[in-house]
């Protein structure tokens, strides 16, 4: 290698620098069902642009596994790093891979098809600026259609608000590289993408195993004269929207005060920008104030934008800690609400049921949410709405929450990081969910008015006949670490149940159980009772 | 690097907002120190005074200004570490006002442990992973930052960014979290733990183009000098107290550097010229083999480094 002896050499790395430290980060995800060949295409990028070491090579050389046949490189074994995957042959677990070309810096979610590791491709696609669709052509000649794991990645990848999604139709060398089922795939394909909305898609045919289109065009396909998949990657327009015409958004993550002369707030820009001198408003107090400076460790900034952390001096003294939100006073402030409906993917055994309470974290926030009912569960190979009394593992539904504390939030589709959550389980600790808000919730709206029959976070009331079936109800609950509460059915009549629940929903109890024979629903006009009750019932029904 | 505050107004408005990419993986590094911190009862930053250890340390200095960092820095100390290293650590720590806290297994250590006795994997077991978790047991401590980055080894690949570990430190690669957008999930049970991982993102050519553009001091050994070492088996080790030399061995001067830095015994240099931050840069771009290739204990058996991982090594 050639030593930098001379200033001129010095000047021409200095400008490569320059021009390498302006690049941009694009995140990929790529989703495909089993024996689709993503790891091999993904191999196949890393190793056509150059982003494989000679020891690394060497190494999956000389591996034990080869799927790849005789005398050929098994590119997947670049991305399949644990042990089990290599015994199993399948990724399974979502593994993140680098590398740049001229162009940008890449970040690859490597994330796996396979139909119970739905929350894996959720994980993937919750950062991604554009989504890999693997479709197999081999499968699709022989069944003539789109697999139900393809149209199930497709509906995650437009759920999860990727801006791009790229159908990258593999397996072309195994069709004899045939036009006409690359056709009938991208008719297929196209008609999916309008039906889900989708506002940007590319259909692209390739060969993760020759390489054909993948990074170099192919010499087989004279009748594709698109772009390759990394033309594609390197050209395609990352978000659009400047910073500058985005409302201002910054969660408080933590107070810096190491001293009694400063007291700055920490945090990150989630939207839009600041400057010093802006006028800016604190939720929940409603407190308004000004910026005084943009405190850096590199010095004062005259401005931030999103996505970028920084700590903030305010002019006045005023209250705000973890969890809070500063705004700007002039431009549209965010939803604040107490009730709102969600969009959920559910990613744990033990299944997600109405009136049950979780802990919810939303930008630096977390209360506590009970889940109010289901509106519905999508069948996301048809993206079909159908009714659902409960969650489990990877299904997906509209689900209305209550929590402890108001939420500051834009919907999902607005603005990711403002309209995003987790759940977890209070007494596992494991996360469970994870939520797209759609808006607060029209009933919650209606329950801001001073009125007992619809308490703002309302209990889920269960009622059953018995009180066998009662106390049962009210240990299983317990059981699941929700606070819940018996009401005696002959001590508080029917039309007492609304204020009594409002009682009980201001102590933050989740829900009540109670026994009686002589319910009439006439008298009572609340409806969190109803869908309460009815969600109990059927759920009753399924625990027998 | 390039800063908004140091260019004119007009100019700035005509710039695309977009951060560059390491602003980017800068200003999400920060947000995940500080969400650690404000969730974390009691957290510490493994400090290994390699590269990275380097960038985290100046991006916790960065997270918490103007404020000191809020928490001790911890180095497991082998015995094997290169002398370089240590005096570069007491004066780094000292210089910005760090709390520093060194764990060695005292035990281990007067039993002779070393890789020429043990073998790779059980010396790393003993003097590194046995004493970092004794280490984390005794300080209370419910989450560690390490500098690990997910670009480094195929295991670590699938590592999330906040990294549960059970009551015995382990790490189990099917029962991790799901994480999604940048909502980490800090809960855990008492005696568990959490390895929280600032620099997932960083890849080695961000690492040193940081170190480049932010002027961070890094310990001598990985600037190209005039240094005694021999050959064996196909690597170049240094020659110093803490090396035995077979018979036939002959150290020589040898122009070279080291690219990453571990137990002395385990970590190879190579050859090179790059004496500046800039030359080095320039090498690495160039190069076609893996920062770790020169790490033994990486290489002992296929998988090693998820083996080691699942034991409780960071």
């Amino acid at each position: 290698m050639p030593a930098i002896t001379d200033a001129a050499h010095e000047q021409t790395f200095r400008r490569f620098l320059d021009a390498h430290l302006d690049q941009e980060m694009l995140r990929f995800t790529t989703a495909g069902s089993v024996d689709d060949g993503k790891s091999t295409l993904i191999g196949r990028l890393l190793h056509d642009t150059k982003s494989v070491y000679e020891d690394q090579l060497a190494s999956i050389r000389a591996s034990r596994v080869n799927r790849a046949g005789a005398g050929q490189v098994d590119l997947s074994l670049l991305t399949d790093g644990l042990k089990a995957e290599r015994e199993q042959g399948i990724t399974i677990d979502v593994a993140y891979r680098y590398f740049s070309t001229s162009k940008r810096k890449f970040i690859i979610a490597d994330t796996p098809g396979h139909e119970q590791y739905t929350r894996n491709m959720a994980t993937g696609a919750s950062t991604a600026d554009v989504a890999i669709v693997l479709i197999d052509a081999k499968a699709f000649a022989k069944l003539g259609t789109l697999l139900p794991q393809s149209r199930r990645h497709t509906y995650i990848a437009s759920l999860l608000r990727i801006p791009h999604v790229v159908a990258a139709v593999n397996k072309m060398d195994i069709v004899d590289w045939s036009e006409e089922l690359f056709a009938q795939i991208s008719a297929e394909y196209t008609a999916l993408a309008t039906k889900l909305g989708l506002p940007s898609v590319e259909i692209i045919p390739l060969s993760a195993l020759t390489g054909d289109n993948v990074v170099e065009p192919s010499t087989h396909m004279s009748w594709y004269s698109g772009r390759t998949l990394l033309d594609y990657l390197e050209t395609v327009p990352l978000q659009t929207s400047s910073p500058r015409s985005e409302p201002f958004r910054f969660p408080v993550q933590l107070v810096v005060r190491p001293n009694a002369d400063f007291r700055g707030f920490g945090g990150r820009v989630e939207r839009g920008e600041v400057h010093p001198g802006m006028a800016v408003r604190a939720l929940p107090s409603g407190r308004t104030t000004r910026v005084k400076s943009i405190v850096t460790f590199d010095g004062e900034l005259k401005s931030a934008t999103a996505p970028r952390s920084v700590t903030l001096e305010l002019e006045d003294e005023i209250d705000l800690s973890r969890g809070e939100m500063l705004v700007a006073e002039e431009t549209a402030e965010p939803s604040t609400a107490t009730a709102f409906r969600a969009m959920v993917v559910w990613m744990h055994e033990a299944p997600l049921l109405p009136g049950a309470t979780y802990l919810l974290k939303h930008t630096v926030r977390t209360v506590r949410a009970t889940v109010r009912g289901l509106n519905y569960r999508v069948e996301v190979s048809t993206a079909d709405h159908i009714p659902a009394t409960q969650l489990g593992m990877n299904d997906i539904a509209e689900v209305v929450f209550d929590t402890s504390l108001p939420l500051f939030f834009d919907p999902y589709a607005t603005n990711r990081e403002m309209g995003a959550f987790i759940l977890i389980d209070p007494l596992s600790n494991a996360t469970v969910g994870a939520g797209m808000i759609l808006a607060a919730s029209e009933e919650a709206a209606a329950a801001d008015a001073p009125s007992l029959s619809t308490p703002t976070s309302g209990p889920t009331l269960f009622c059953l006949p018995s009180r066998e079936e009662a106390a049962q109800m009210l240990t299983t609950l317990a059981g699941r670490g929700v606070r819940v509460i018996s009401l005696d059915g002959e001590k508080i009549v029917a039309a007492a149940l609304p204020s009594v629940l409002h009682a009980v929903a201001l102590a933050g109890v989740a829900a009540a159980v109670t026994s009686r024979s002589d319910f009439d629903l006439r008298t009572v006009d609340a409806s969190s009772l109803i869908q309460g009750m009815s969600a109990a019932a059927s759920w009753l029904e399924k625990s027998r | 690097m390039l800063n908004l505050a140091d260019i004119p107004d007009t100019a700035a408005d005509a710039l695309n907002t977009r951060l560059n990419h390491l602003q980017a993986l800068e200003a999400e590094s920060l947000y995940i120190l500080r969400e650690a911190v404000a969730e974390f009862a009691r957290p510490v930053m493994l400090y290994s005074i390699g590269k990275d250890s380097s960038v985290m340390l100046r991006l916790a200095q960065k997270a918490f200004y103007p404020g000191p960092i809020p928490f001790p820095l911890l180095h497991v100390d082998t015995s094997y570490k290169f002398p370089e290293m240590i005096s570069f650590r007491d004066n780094y720590a000292k210089e910005i006002g760090a709390e520093l806290i060194v764990h060695r297994n005292e035990q281990a250590i007067a039993d002779g442990a070393s890789p020429w006795k043990l073998g790779t994997q059980n010396c790393c077991g003993a003097l590194k992973t046995r004493a970092l978790l004794d280490a984390l047991e005794a300080g209370g401590f419910d989450a560690a930052f390490g500098g690990a980055r997910r670009d480094e080894e195929k295991s670590r690949a699938k590592e999330r960014v906040y990294s549960f570990r059970d009551s015995a430190g382990q790490w189990d690669p099917k029962n991790q979290r799901p994480e999604l957008w940048s909502l980490y999930n800090s809960r855990l049970r008492k005696g568990e733990s959490i390895r929280v991982f600032p620099l997932s993102n960083w890849t080695e050519l961000d690492i040193w183009l940081y170190l480049y553009s932010e002027q961070i001091p890094i310990v001598p050994l990985y600037f190209a000098e005039d240094r005694m070492a021999v050959v064996r088996g196909g690597s170049i080790t240094l020659v110093h107290e803490g090396v035995k030399l077979l018979p036939h061995e002959r150290p020589e001067p040898m122009r070279v550097r080291m690219r990453s830095l571990g137990c002395a015994p385990c970590t190879g240099a190579i050859r090179s010229e790059a004496d500046t931050l800039p030359k080095i840069i320039e090498e690495l771009i160039t190069f076609r083999r893996s920062e770790r290739e020169n790490r033994a204990i990486d290489h002992d058996e296929e998988g090693s480094m998820e083996t080691k991982k699942r034991e409780g090594y960071f």
